[in-house]
């Protein structure tokens, strides 16, 4: 790849993931660049969630390399670096959403004398998923792109160097998809963060620095979004990605 | 670092290792987090709280004109029924919150960050042990000033032992519910674990004269000796050394499960 193995963010090699008794991914070897938007693409059941998973730590049966800032990814001094949204908001119900971000700032930043400066965190969080009127509602109440948002906004406390997303866009409107990729552009030029983000929808790919095209576990292309377009002869990563796609079919049929 | 053992059998120094130091010292301030954030999460179902608190009240008072013309059956059921009301409340409690916290991805997302297990099963504990004093004062107060539950012994005591039952609950409660998939499966645990118990406790019939296998299985029941408790202090003005015992066995007991409780936490799953 384009990066040295020792700046880059994640580094993965070898990478296997077993659930139950199915492979769930087959020997990833990839290189995330620091400081950048990376975009994880593939049909729903590629494994996205479950690369995911594996590099915050979560995800059990991992064998192979995993290197994440680093460090061997679970390593405990890692969980205060990195900013992990799952596709489903992980968020408590019963609390408002100030009390949802409070909590998960306490567990972060904990002790009284951080009490002022987790305030502030908080209320910056609150501001970037733009919740600001919703600050006082409880998270149960919300709609779904509104806890999605909240659940976003938890992973932005305590200015983490790596974000997870797990597909933080889906049923949110145009306007906030957009206002959220300009956030997520900022986060990663103002606080020079890694973001690993992954989606659907491939208009959003067009705004990733690099993308990751998944397909039954395995990974079909490693590039920057230009460089897919014109090695593909595409005009878009969506007619990119199925020409890929329809590549590796043809493949798998004629070696069949 | 680029070797190919196992990302998993890694996690495991990473884990202790190298958070150690830190974790340890600043601990106290995530447990209370934790604590409190139950307590807030509770503060905004209030009808929950009324019945945690009300039921094993109003159940007293039906228990105590149920036995209106045996007062000495009250005061021995009575007494039981102060150790096993917190007990069977805080399982309920206990076990469906954190079922809730397992399948909310809100337990997945608290191990993901620097929160040690200690922290989040102290923390629950705390909160519910704090609802607990709450609960077990009031039915003990109602049951020997305004129903008349003659103890010989003092009604502190009878409240220490309420509130170790409290936290075994509370610690049962939390190691069953890593077991339950769903909130069905949990509330079902509820006569599986607590019935046995509760038919073997000596609460319908003195624990010796049961059959000879029932009474050994008696005796490593935990519930068994919070009912004993009680009943030495209905009986003892002092505190005598079978109550001490068995006041040692609950806690004892509640500790053990609490652990087993936190080993069921797992920050991988598959």
């Amino acid at each position: 790849m384009m990066n040295s193995i020792g700046a880059a963010a994640i580094h993965a090699r070898g990478l296997t993931v077993r659930r139950g008794d199915r492979t769930v991914l087959r020997g990833l070897g990839f290189s995330v660049p620091p400081g950048q938007i990376t975009g994880l693409l593939g049909p729903s059941g590629c494994g996205k969630s479950t690369l995911m998973r594996a590099v915050v730590g979560t995800q059990a049966q991992v064998t192979g390399t995993l290197d994440v800032l680093g460090r061997p990814a679970g390593d405990g001094a890692l969980r205060a670096r990195i900013g992990y949204v799952t596709q489903a908001p992980s968020v408590f119900d019963d609390l408002t959403v100030r009390q949802n971000l409070d909590h998960f700032a306490a567990v972060l930043d904990p002790g009284r004398s951080r009490r002022a400066a987790r305030r502030e965190t908080v209320t910056r969080a609150i501001d970037d998923v733009d919740l600001t009127s919703h600050a006082d509602s409880l998270a149960g109440r919300l709609s779904g792109g509104q806890r999605g948002r909240v659940s976003l906004a938890v992973a932005l406390l305590g200015t983490p160097e790596l974000l997870v997303l797990d597909e933080p866009t889906v049923g949110l409107d145009p306007v906030l998809r957009r206002d959220l990729w300009n956030l997520f552009h900022r986060i990663a030029a103002e606080r020079a963060a890694t973001i690993l983000v992954s989606s659907h929808v491939m208009d959003e790919a067009e705004r990733c620095h690099r993308l990751l095209l998944m397909r039954e576990g395995e990974i079909l292309a490693d590039d920057t979004p230009d460089a897919l377009r014109a090695r593909t002869d595409s005009e878009t990563v969506e007619a990119a990605f199925l020409h890929l796609v329809d590549q590796a079919n043809a493949l798998q049929e004629s070696a069949r | 670092m680029s070797t190919t053992t196992p990302a998993t059998a890694r996690t495991g120094t990473g884990t202790t290792g190298s958070t150690g130091g830190t974790a340890a010292a600043l601990s106290a301030a995530r447990t209370l987090a934790t604590a409190a954030r139950v307590l807030r999460q509770l503060r905004h179902d209030p009808r929950s709280i009324a019945l945690m608190i009300l039921v094993p009240c109003v159940m007293l008072v039906l228990l105590r004109y149920v036995f209106d013309g045996s007062p000495r059956t009250f005061d021995a059921i009575g007494a039981s029924l102060l150790g096993i009301f917190p007990l069977i409340t805080m399982f309920l409690v206990t076990s469906i919150a954190t079922l809730r916290e397992r399948t909310s991805g809100t337990l997945e997302r608290l191990l993901a960050m620097p929160l040690g297990k200690a922290d989040l099963i102290t923390g629950y504990a705390l909160a519910f042990g704090l609802l607990a004093i709450v609960q077990s004062a009031l039915a003990t107060g109602l049951a020997v000033w305004a129903l008349g539950l003659d103890v010989v012994g003092s009604a502190w005591l009878l409240l220490l032992v309420a509130l170790l039952d409290a936290l075994l609950g509370t610690a049962l409660g939390l190691f069953v519910s890593a077991f339950a998939a769903s909130e069905f499966q949990a509330v079902q645990f509820m006569p599986a674990v607590i019935f046995p118990q509760l038919l073997l406790c000596g609460l319908f019939t003195p624990r010796p004269n049961m059959q000879p296998v029932l009474e050994a299985i008696s005796n490593v029941l935990p519930m068994s000796y919070a009912v004993d408790g009680m009943n030495e202090v209905l009986r003892n003005p002092d505190i005598t050394g079978a109550f001490v015992r068995d006041v040692l066995i609950v806690a004892g007991c509640a500790v053990v499960v609490l652990a087993l409780g936190a080993a069921t936490l797992r920050r991988r799953t598959a």
